[in-house]
């Protein structure tokens, strides 16, 4: 068993009201799945697609990130599996990849190995 | 906390409407603009931290704060509403105006406005009745194109022309001005039957889709009846008609899913509820010297609802009724009704002879359920083979699986006959 992040990435687009609906619906059905099999231990936090970049020796800041709002990390979860392969075929489900995002699944680095 | 069936297209109609009455109609698309803002945001809440409390409040809330953002930073560079133009040019008064509007006792007027604002005379019926959907109802363009069985672009294009229009003719309807109402009221009653007549009678296969047009009809017109101006006969009238229809709709579809006409529908499954608020809307309508089509058509459903067996309909009266609405509201439609009536009535002869009698009997060369109705009356007469040709032209002209089927099933009849 281990700790995983889910990084949700884009799946931004202006969906109708009734459209917006649905993928709410898909959502919510998916984070109950996934807290009724004990698999998620924090659904997570939303984040905001506008930031400041701080850089280098001097702490320069700039405004970002500007990456594609594809690109962007748009929330993260924190899910538990028995691996990484079990991590990643449960974000198969997730209903973002309806709407063209994806989700990076990454393990976290375990304290005592 | 569990998601509310529609919420974010019921939300949407009551957001643009309360934004347009801060921004001003010229700022329409702004208004949009910040709607949809405010739905993304709630979807990147709401999918990892679930649905608020009060998702309405939460919605309005966002739209709210997003709407005094805009309102400042554009002050210099937009020109807002005219009759609010000067409390929100200044920090003093901005915060103040913004709580008014958005005071939740106003967003019902706020609706009525924009209702009223759609369907603006400048606008043909079919274009006034997508905008009433689109920004009072909250339906997507997809949503609309599959009411009307259009294309999304063509829906797209055809909206935002009008919108544009709508912008441009710079002002809000003022609701509170009792001439003006009076004189838009007809027009935004045809705007409100023809969106329940999409849903009851319309070509879109979609039952959902035409269930959400029948629903929406009635919240828009209850929402009608409940201004002081709005609530004359005709409208409680209209709002009858649109129940008691309404409660024929589960069992217009069969056990198979298949079109089923009203002599052998299951009258078991009409929704009885539906028959009494009907039946007390009716009542309600029945003052003052205007006699409306809403009225005759919601007294002609009133007596099919009063049927619990087909056969103990009162064709007498329903072919009276009929009469009645020629002369109020003649059309081809309502004159091939007349006609199954008087079939009903005084048999199948008559019902042909009153249907060859149909003047404008050429604009009903589309309409597959003129030659249904045809082919009913000759399989009647035992005349089976005409009864087949006349079925077999309806099944050319079907707009949907669902009337396919039940074209099929009476051709089949006429071949089993034979």
């Amino acid at each position: 068993m281990g700790e995983f992040i889910y990084l949700y990435r884009g799946g931004q687009r202006s969906p109708s009201p009734e459209q917006s609906q649905q993928i709410m619906q898909k959502w919510l059905a998916w984070m109950k799945d996934l807290t009724a099999s004990g698999n998620l231990k924090d659904p997570g936090q939303p984040l905001e697609l506008e930031g400041k970049v701080v850089k280098g020796k001097a702490g320069t800041v700039t405004d970002g990130p500007f990456a594609e709002a594809k690109d962007l990390v748009g929330g993260f979860s924190v899910v538990v599996a028995d691996d990484l392969a079990h991590a990643a075929k449960l974000a198969g489900g997730c209903p973002i990849l309806d709407v063209d995002g994806s989700v990076e699944v990454r393990p976290v680095m375990q304290m005592d190995m | 906390m569990e998601l509310s069936d529609h919420l974010f297209r019921r939300e949407a109609g009551r957001m643009v409407a309360t934004l347009t009455r801060a921004f001003g109609i010229h700022n329409l698309a702004l208004a949009e603009d910040v709607v949809q803002d405010a739905f993304c945001r709630a979807l990147e809440v709401w999918k990892l931290r679930g649905v608020p409390e009060n998702p309405s409040a939460w919605l309005m809330k966002t739209a709210r704060n997003r709407a005094v953002d805009v309102l400042r930073r554009e002050r210099t560079a937009l020109t807002f509403a005219p009759d609010l133009g000067r409390l929100l040019q200044t920090e003093w008064t901005l915060a103040n105006a913004v709580a008014d509007i958005f005071d939740p006792i106003g967003i019902k007027d706020d609706q009525l406005r924009m209702m009223f604002s759609c369907c603006h005379p400048r606008l043909s019926a079919p274009a006034q009745v997508m905008l009433v959907l689109q920004l009072v109802g909250g339906f997507g363009a997809r949503e609309v194109a599959g009411a009307f069985v259009s294309s999304p672009t063509a829906v797209e294009k055809r909206l935002s022309r009008s919108k544009k229009m709508l912008a441009e003719s710079g002002v809000l309807f003022d609701i509170a001005d009792a001439a003006d109402f009076a004189l838009r009221l007809p027009v935004v009653q045809r705007a409100l039957y023809l969106i329940f007549s999409e849903g009851y009678h319309g070509a879109s296969p979609h039952a959902v889709i035409r269930t959400d047009l029948c629903r929406e009809s009635i919240r828009l017109t209850r929402l009608l009846a409940e201004h002081p101006l709005g609530a004359v006969p005709s409208t409680l009238a209209l709002g009858a008609l649109m129940y008691l229809d309404a409660a024929r709709l589960p069992a217009r579809l069969d056990a198979w899913g298949d079109l089923s006409s009203l002599f052998d529908q299951d009258r078991s499954r009409w929704d009885r509820a539906m028959i009494d608020e009907g039946r007390a809307w009716l009542e309600r309508s029945a003052t003052g010297s205007e006699l409306s089509r809403y009225h005759v058509e919601a007294a002609i459903a009133a007596a099919h609802a009063a049927a619990t067996r087909f056969e103990e309909t009162d064709w007498t009266s329903i072919v009276s009724l009929y009469d009645t609405l020629m002369q109020i509201a003649p059309s081809p439609v309502v004159a091939l009704n007349r006609a199954i009536a008087v079939a009903q009535l005084r048999g199948p002869q008559k019902g042909l002879e009153a249907i060859d009698a149909v003047s404008d009997r050429d604009r009903l060369a589309a309409y597959p359920f003129y030659y249904a109705a045809r082919g009913e009356l000759e399989l009647r007469r035992r005349n089976n083979a005409i009864a087949l040709e006349h079925f077999a032209t309806a099944l050319a002209l079907a707009r949907n699986p669902v009337e396919q089927r039940f074209l099929k099933k009476r051709i089949d009849a006429c071949a089993g006959a034979i």
